[in-house]
């Protein structure tokens, strides 16, 4: 009962700016204040939702190759910030290389992967990985960094080596900043897969595509709230990851 | 003088030099800023020794140093290397313990480093939070203990060793005066009951008349002994000792030198 009221209190107040914003579109629109081509009515957005199979295939195939650019992401990301926290000339030598990885724009390299890698669902989870790794790499790396040296002094003290220091200490003290690269990282993996696919010609992407070119605006709409709802489903994954690992011990997670 | 208990086998008698400073000087590169200046010091082994001073004096790099954390830039510091690192406890200014760890592994940690069976740290660790007073929460997290009972979870961690030599660097100084003179009383007891050379660095008069057997009081940077002078108050100490005329005496002498080669 408690537990009900709770999760209620958790979803109802955002639902509600979602409502009266969809309730006020859809009156401007049926009284051609706004015209039905430029944006369509909600309950047509909702219509299509409901019923249009291909949607929701793409939305399936666009998914998978997000969530695996990610998953990528996360276990690269982590192994490159171990190695750039461990010695410095490594640091100083690769870490701008990893900065070119979120400066380049994915856009301008999507066609040269498509050449590279083909028009699979490959090139779609590289795509996505590209983009979304840099944010794990910089959070980890500053979490590995800042480890409490008095803790460090500890360890030396009773002569732990590299390896146990790194899996007792570093690791678990990043954990914090690791969840906060991860949670950017999500909404990124799924920004570039989706780019990704305006280049092969598939998922979401090209259903955002092709919708354009057939002046399908309410799938056009109905494409980009699926797009965004995995990247909510992701965030919330994370999220849910993050307080059952840091339920005992960080302040962020208490109380909350 | 103290008798060294049954609960470690006694090991070398008393006159025996636990920590030897010997023209022991530290200076820090950016700026050659001298912390420590030709320090030398005996310190016999089972002594409790306080060492007061001005904060930012120089006392927490000599006891880094003692430990092995830091090198002497000349001179001579022992044990100060890993030979001798087996022996040796240190507990830091704050609790600093791994958050996500409960209290029982936070003070098995030191065992768990050293590669001591499991079965074997749980018990030696259930032990030493016997001995602060921990027992009932073995299972809780830090972020559910208060700021005293972190510090007992740090002092458990040091003593899981058995240590020869504990290091202290103002310990107990974050923490309000009745927890603090309960823990003062809590590591008094420690000492007396193991036999341990402690070394204790502090910035409170009563701290440190408290505590100890004997008192170094340095001088304002760079750190420099002005005075080393032995407690005169008995070996068993009350909280209400801390009213007593012999201790005010004490205090007396520990002020005077603390405020004498301050400046």
């Amino acid at each position: 009962m408690k537990k009900a009221r709770h999760w209620l209190h958790a979803v109802l107040p955002p639902l509600i700016p979602a409502v009266v914003v969809a309730v006020a579109l859809e009156v401007l629109v049926r009284r051609g204040i706004i015209a039905p081509y430029l944006v369509p009515p909600p309950s047509k957005v909702f219509a299509t939702l409901l019923h249009d199979r291909d949607l929701w295939s793409a939305a399936g195939d666009t998914a998978m190759a997000a969530g695996a650019g990610f998953g990528l992401s996360v276990i690269i990301g982590i192994v490159l910030a171990v190695l750039l926290a461990s010695t410095r000339w490594v640091r100083q030598a690769f870490y701008p290389y990893a900065v070119f990885f979120q400066t380049v724009p994915i856009v301008a390299i999507a066609p040269l992967l498509v050449i590279w890698i083909g028009f699979g669902m490959e090139t779609v989870i590289t795509s996505a990985f590209i983009v979304s790794v840099f944010p794990v790499v910089a959070n980890a790396l500053t979490g590995l960094m800042s480890t409490d040296p008095s803790l460090r002094d500890l360890f030396k003290l009773y002569g732990a080596g590299r390896v146990a220091t790194l899996l007792k200490l570093q690791l678990p003290s990043a954990l914090p900043a690791i969840f906060t690269g991860l949670r950017v990282a999500g909404g990124l993996a799924v920004i570039g897969a989706v780019v990704g696919e305006f280049i092969t010609g598939t998922g979401i992407g090209d259903v955002i595509i092709v919708s354009r070119q057939q002046q399908r605006v309410d799938k056009i709409f109905a494409g980009l709230l699926l797009a965004s709802g995995l990247g909510i489903v992701l965030f919330g994954v994370i999220n849910l990851a993050t307080s059952l690992t840091l339920r005992n011990w960080h302040p962020s997670e208490k109380n909350g | 003088m103290l008798d060294p208990i049954p609960s470690k086998p006694a090991t070398k008698p008393n006159s025996n030099i636990a920590v030897r400073l010997l023209d022991a000087r530290k200076v820090f590169a950016p700026g050659d800023v001298v912390a420590v200046d030709d320090v030398s010091l005996d310190v016999p082994a089972g002594q409790f020794l306080a060492m007061l001073g001005p904060s930012g004096c120089g006392k927490s790099t000599l006891l880094r140093m003692i430990a092995g954390l830091e090198a002497p830039t000349s001179g001579v510091v022992s044990p100060g290397d890993a030979a001798n690192r087996g022996e040796i406890a240190f507990v830091f200014q704050d609790a600093h313990l791994l958050p996500w760890r409960s209290v029982l592994a936070n003070a098995a940690l030191p065992l768990e480093l050293r590669g001591v069976p499991k079965a074997q740290r749980i018990e030696t660790a259930m032990h030493t939070l016997h001995l602060v007073g921990l027992s009932d929460a073995v299972n809780r997290y830090p972020a559910q203990l208060s700021g005293g009972m972190r510090m007992r979870v740090s002092l458990a961690r040091a003593m899981v060793t058995y240590p020869r030599l504990l290091l202290l660097d103002e310990p107990f100084a974050a923490l309000d005066e009745i927890t603090r003179q309960g823990l003062d009383a809590q590591l008094r007891e420690l000492w007396r009951s193991t036999g341990m050379t402690v070394l204790f660095v502090t910035h409170s008069i009563m701290e440190a008349a408290y505590l100890a057997e004997r008192a170094i009081v340095f001088s304002a940077r760079p750190a420099r002994i002005v005075l080393d002078h032995r407690l005169d108050l008995p070996s068993e100490r009350a909280a209400s000792i801390r009213g007593e005329p012999a201790f005010a005496a004490e205090m007396r002498v520990l002020f005077d030198a603390l405020n004498g080669g301050g400046r």
